[in-house]
């Protein structure tokens, strides 16, 4: 069912089992116990670091059909994306599911394009055994998008940090133990505030999630204390206060304990990130691990991840362009009786 | 940013310009200045350290001494690039680490570093001078242009 721009699921499409995957940094952050897997070494054993990527989108995706009990094989279709020109590491790990695949690109904001999309295809009856998952690794997008890993310029407070990670999750049509599935998902539109600078990607992507958690809430008719738990993608400290202001600005109060940013949980003040995580991963590690555990222990029913992508190149932003971004929104909720 | 940019913003998007102002923290200009007047200060002193060194004990003098200490900076500002620590001090010192020899070396050499996974040809070589090349560039050319003045105005009797 259609709502607006929101696909509302009518078919629960489940989530069976998700996984995620961290790197060195990732462990020493607040949320590691929350990991499948994290790793002490940036290069994991690679010899670049595409390849590193490449690997901690594979261990991410056969973990969850691990945890899911099923096999690769098992695997109807598999959506993914990720920050790579031409998305490598997804098309790669693809290569070594062998599953059909479906390439995708919405910046940091493919972790929840690709969730929304999955369930899609579960709830409508196509598939009902379908994998979702998206990577990204610090050195492999910083030496793409900006300086080489080594080079010392110095980096202003406003810039984030991209999360060496991965994360992946199974979704079907079988109701699941948990009872955790997809509700509703709100498709972005593209807004382009004017904001050209690549190293305050917060302040730039805000306007995109405000608008997009805006007509979620507009298309469903909720009220403002619905969810348990908003959280955007990788806004950071900046546009993490940006979003919120604006958000009371056009009249949209969320209770403030129960608004954040996945930017702002994977890592701690001490660490070095200036104004917080980014990259495909943040959203995707910090909803694939941490919310939907908090889910199954029962401390969150309803929540909204509003992932954020900055859909700029580096030719682009070199070429004066602003950055146009964009927002997705995916409702996760948990069924079964809430006391339990 | 520019200001031309800027004239092309549609109200919109120069009321949120407005908007965004006030929540940004400031760039801590007065600190920066401070730390790379320090830091980059510190190396100079390393230099001339070295300098004297290469004069007192291996006989140069003054103005041989100069390819040494370049050299040697040059190695330890690469060193420390390979390590990883390079990044870490610029993170501090700003224009106190880029602005001397150090922050050139340390261009090339991370650049070298970055791209050697796609082979020697096409990587090292390829993207060696990705970020110093335009220094080099505009050096040499500004190094032209101001001689071809001085040269000029000698030519017309001047100094």
């Amino acid at each position: 069912m259609i709502q607006g721009r929101t696909w509302v699921f009518e078919n629960r499409p489940y989530i069976a089992a998700s996984s995620a995957v961290g790197g060195p940094f990732e462990a020493n952050g607040p949320l590691a116990e929350d990991f499948d897997f994290l790793h002490g070494d940036l290069w994991l054993g690679q010899d670049s670091f595409e390849k590193a990527e490449k690997m901690l989108l594979e261990q991410a995706c056969k973990k969850a059909v691990d945890k899911a009990g099923m096999k690769a094989d098992d695997i109807q279709f598999f959506l993914s994306g990720d920050l790579m020109n031409q998305v490598i590491s997804s098309s790669f790990a693809a290569r070594t599911l062998a599953v059909p695949y479906l390439g995708l690109f919405g910046a940091c904001s493919t972790s929840m394009e690709s969730l929304a999309l999955g369930a899609l295809i579960v709830s409508s009856g196509f598939g009902d055994k379908v994998l979702v998952g998206t990577a990204s690794h610090n050195a492999a997008v910083e030496k793409q998008f900006r300086y080489p890993t080594e080079y010392g310029g110095q980096k202003p407070q406003t810039a984030q940090w991209t999360v060496t990670g991965a994360g992946a999750a199974v979704l079907t049509s079988k109701k699941t133990k948990d009872e955790i599935y997809v509700a509703a998902a709100t498709v972005g539109r593209v807004v382009d505030m004017g904001i050209s600078d690549p190293f305050n990607m917060g302040a730039a992507m805000a306007p995109a999630a405000v608008d997009t958690i805006e007509s979620h809430f507009r298309d469903l008719g909720l009220s403002e204390d619905e969810y348990d738990l908003i959280l955007t993608g990788d806004l950071g400290k900046i546009g993490h206060r940006i979003a919120g202001d604006l958000l009371v600005k056009h009249g949209l109060k969320l209770p403030e304990e129960k608004f954040g940013d996945c930017g702002l949980m994977i890592y701690d003040e001490q660490q070095p990130v200036q104004a917080g995580g980014s990259g495909c991963a943040c959203s995707a590690c910090v909803t694939y691990g941490h919310v939907l555990n908090r889910m199954k222990n029962g401390e969150l029913r309803k929540v909204l991840i509003v992932a954020t992508g900055a859909l700029l190149s580096p030719i682009s932003y070199q070429q004066k362009e602003t950055i146009p971004c964009i927002a997705h929104a995916v409702a996760i909720e948990k069924g079964g009786d809430p006391k339990k | 940013m520019l200001k031309e940019t800027r004239k092309k913003l549609t109200p919109v998007q120069q009321e949120y310009h407005q908007f965004v102002k006030g929540r940004e923290p400031k760039r801590p200009i007065l600190k920066n200045c401070l730390c790379a007047f320090f830091i980059g200060g510190a190396i100079c002193l390393l230099g001339q350290l070295i300098s004297t060194f290469y004069i007192h004990f291996f006989g140069f003098n003054e103005k041989t001494a100069g390819d040494p200490t370049v050299a040697t900076l040059i190695f330890i500002s690469v060193l420390l690039t390979g390590f990883g620590v390079y990044d870490h001090i610029a993170q501090v010192a700003g224009a106190g680490t880029i602005i001397p020899v150090t922050g050139f070396a340390n261009a090339i050499s991370s650049a070298a570093i970055e791209h050697r996974s796609e082979g020697y040809v096409l990587g090292v070589g390829g993207n060696m001078f990705k970020l110093a090349g335009s220094v080099i560039v505009f050096g040499v050319f500004s190094a032209f242009v101001i001689s071809t003045i001085k040269v000029i105005i000698k030519s017309l009797g001047g100094f």
